[in-house]
């Protein structure tokens, strides 16, 4: 039998790394994900996990330091927000061209400045191209069990890639929901021993790492990264399936919330998609066809399938909470757009930008997008695709 | 895996570079990096032994019998100290390709 608890955001996260129990854990304290590490340290200290924790002095150490870990063939994993992620920036890309597992719990937050430590996704769209897995989560109990999936998703040798499970900053971090959590025996069995094939510590085999990689071979690696992105896709689904088999609980690449028959729809991602779900409800009890699809699998991105689910409405809302700040809509939007384009989907599709640094995004707001796409639905061409939501104008 | 060159595919090369063998720099031709190359005139040579300890790449054979030979090609980066410390002027720095 699965525990019934109640926790917050960090508490669910700070939980799964304490049940997976990893080898290193390196990490700097950062609003709003201070939490895990600082929770994670007290199972330390207390003798509940067997842990190496490295008190680091940033950020980018705490990524070198998961990166020394992971190479020599430890299982490493680390936590932080906005700003710490942009300290990591260097290392990111070390991590992923170096092909390791590294798992990361990344609580989104505004990336500054001005100066802002609430919730957007600007800090995690900054490394969407930095060839990391990236899940979404729209409760903490969603936060929970990607972690619990990473390692088997990261560490499986058709992918070989780092992997971070993101979810709101306060929104989700800081509210206590009732969660279900595993037993720990159940989580070790599920998450399996890391057994890596090649490791630095190996005496065995002397290996070199992340060696000089010139014009002939650069493109090729990057290739095969791009490859093992591709692979993740089907790994996703095979780990959901065994973790569904655990807990039943499903996940797939999205979430499709009452989309099958529906006219209009919103894409987002993380919680908002849980104000949406209402709104939807709220609407479906008016006759209005409306629903919902939330990305969980960021990168690597569904487009295919994303494409085939929205193949049948008639106006289509992508709401993003990170602003490319290129005058042209936000980075889900644009993925969003191009896998329709790529796979003949033809929709009207808009851009809304929201809830930057924090701000509420509520009901009615929601609603008033779909209210847009109901008129949208009736046009066959959108005049303005680049909206914002919640923003004061004049 | 170390023995990859401009020709090899992409499934024939190891995850991030990584090279599962020690001592392997060996491997890495580092002679097509060259721009000027030192040309071996034996005649002039006295076999005093002033070059081949100042070459940085250990491009210089040298046998059993104390006396060097032709260069190494796949090493010499053409860094001309070879030729800047020759009192007899037998290695001439010539343009690669010439």
């Amino acid at each position: 039998m699965s525990i019934r608890e109640r926790l917050s955001g960090n508490e669910a996260a700070a939980t799964a790394m304490k049940q997976i129990n990893p080898d290193v854990v390196a990490a700097f304290p950062i609003t709003p994900s201070t939490e895990i590490p600082q929770y994670f340290s007290t199972f330390v200290d207390n003798g509940m996990v067997d842990t190496e924790f490295v008190a680091v002095e940033s950020e980018h150490s705490a990524m070198s330091a998961c990166i020394g870990a992971e190479a020599a063939g430890a299982r490493a994993m680390t936590a932080t927000s906005a700003n710490g992620l942009s300290l990591m920036w260097e290392m990111i890309y070390i991590a992923s061209g170096m092909r390791l597992p590294i798992v990361m719990s990344l609580v989104n937050r505004a990336v500054s400045g001005p100066l802002n430590i609430h919730n957007d996704h600007s800090d995690a769209m900054g490394v969407r191209d930095a060839g990391w897995i990236m899940l979404f989560s729209e409760t903490n109990q969603e936060a929970y069990d990607n972690l619990l999936m990473a390692h088997r998703i990261a560490e499986n040798e058709n992918v070989l890639l780092p992997l971070m499970v993101c979810q709101d900053g306060f929104i989700t971090s800081h509210s206590i929901e009732n969660i279900e959590l595993l037993e720990d025996e159940k989580v070790k069995e599920f998450v399996g021993k890391y057994i890596p094939k090649h490791y630095l510590l190996n005496e065995k085999e002397p290996v070199a790492m992340g060696p000089m990689d010139l014009q002939s071979f650069l493109f090729e690696h990057k290739y095969q990264q791009a490859e093992a992105m591709r692979n993740a896709k089907q790994v996703i689904l095979d780990v959901a399936k065994d973790f569904e088999k655990l807990t039943g609980r499903k996940y797939g690449l999205f979430e499709e919330y009452r989309l099958d028959d529906a006219e209009i729809a919103i894409v987002c991602m993380n919680s908002t998609a849980g104000t949406t779900k209402d709104v939807v409800d709220i609407l479906r009890e008016k006759g209005i066809k409306a629903g919902l699809l939330k990305v969980r699998v960021f990168r690597p991105f569904p487009a295919e399938e994303i494409a085939k689910a929205l193949s049948h409405v008639k106006a289509v809302a992508v709401l993003d909470k990170a602003d490319s700040l290129n005058g042209a809509g936000g980075a889900l939007f644009t993925d969003i757009t191009s896998a329709m384009q790529v796979n003949g989907v033809q929709v009207p599709t808009s851009s809304y930008i929201y809830g930057i640094g924090g701000r509420d995004t509520t009901t009615k707001e929601i609603e008033s997008v779909f209210n847009d796409l109901m008129e949208d639905s009736k046009k066959e061409k959108i005049e303005n695709p680049y909206r914002y939501l919640g923003l004061r104008k004049e | 895996m170390t023995n990859i060159d401009k020709n090899t595919p992409a499934s024939k090369m190891t995850i991030g570079g990584e090279i599962y063998e020690a001592g392997n720099a060996r491997e890495f031709k580092t002679g097509d990096w060259r721009s000027v190359r030192p040309e071996y005139i034996p005649e002039k040579c006295i076999q005093c032994g002033l070059c081949f300890p100042v070459c940085p790449e250990d491009a210089i054979p040298v046998g059993k019998d104390q006396k060097r030979t032709d260069f190494n090609f796949d090493y010499c980066k053409g860094c001309g100290v070879c030729a800047k410390v020759c009192p007899f002027g037998a290695i001439v720095m010539k343009t690669e390709g010439e």
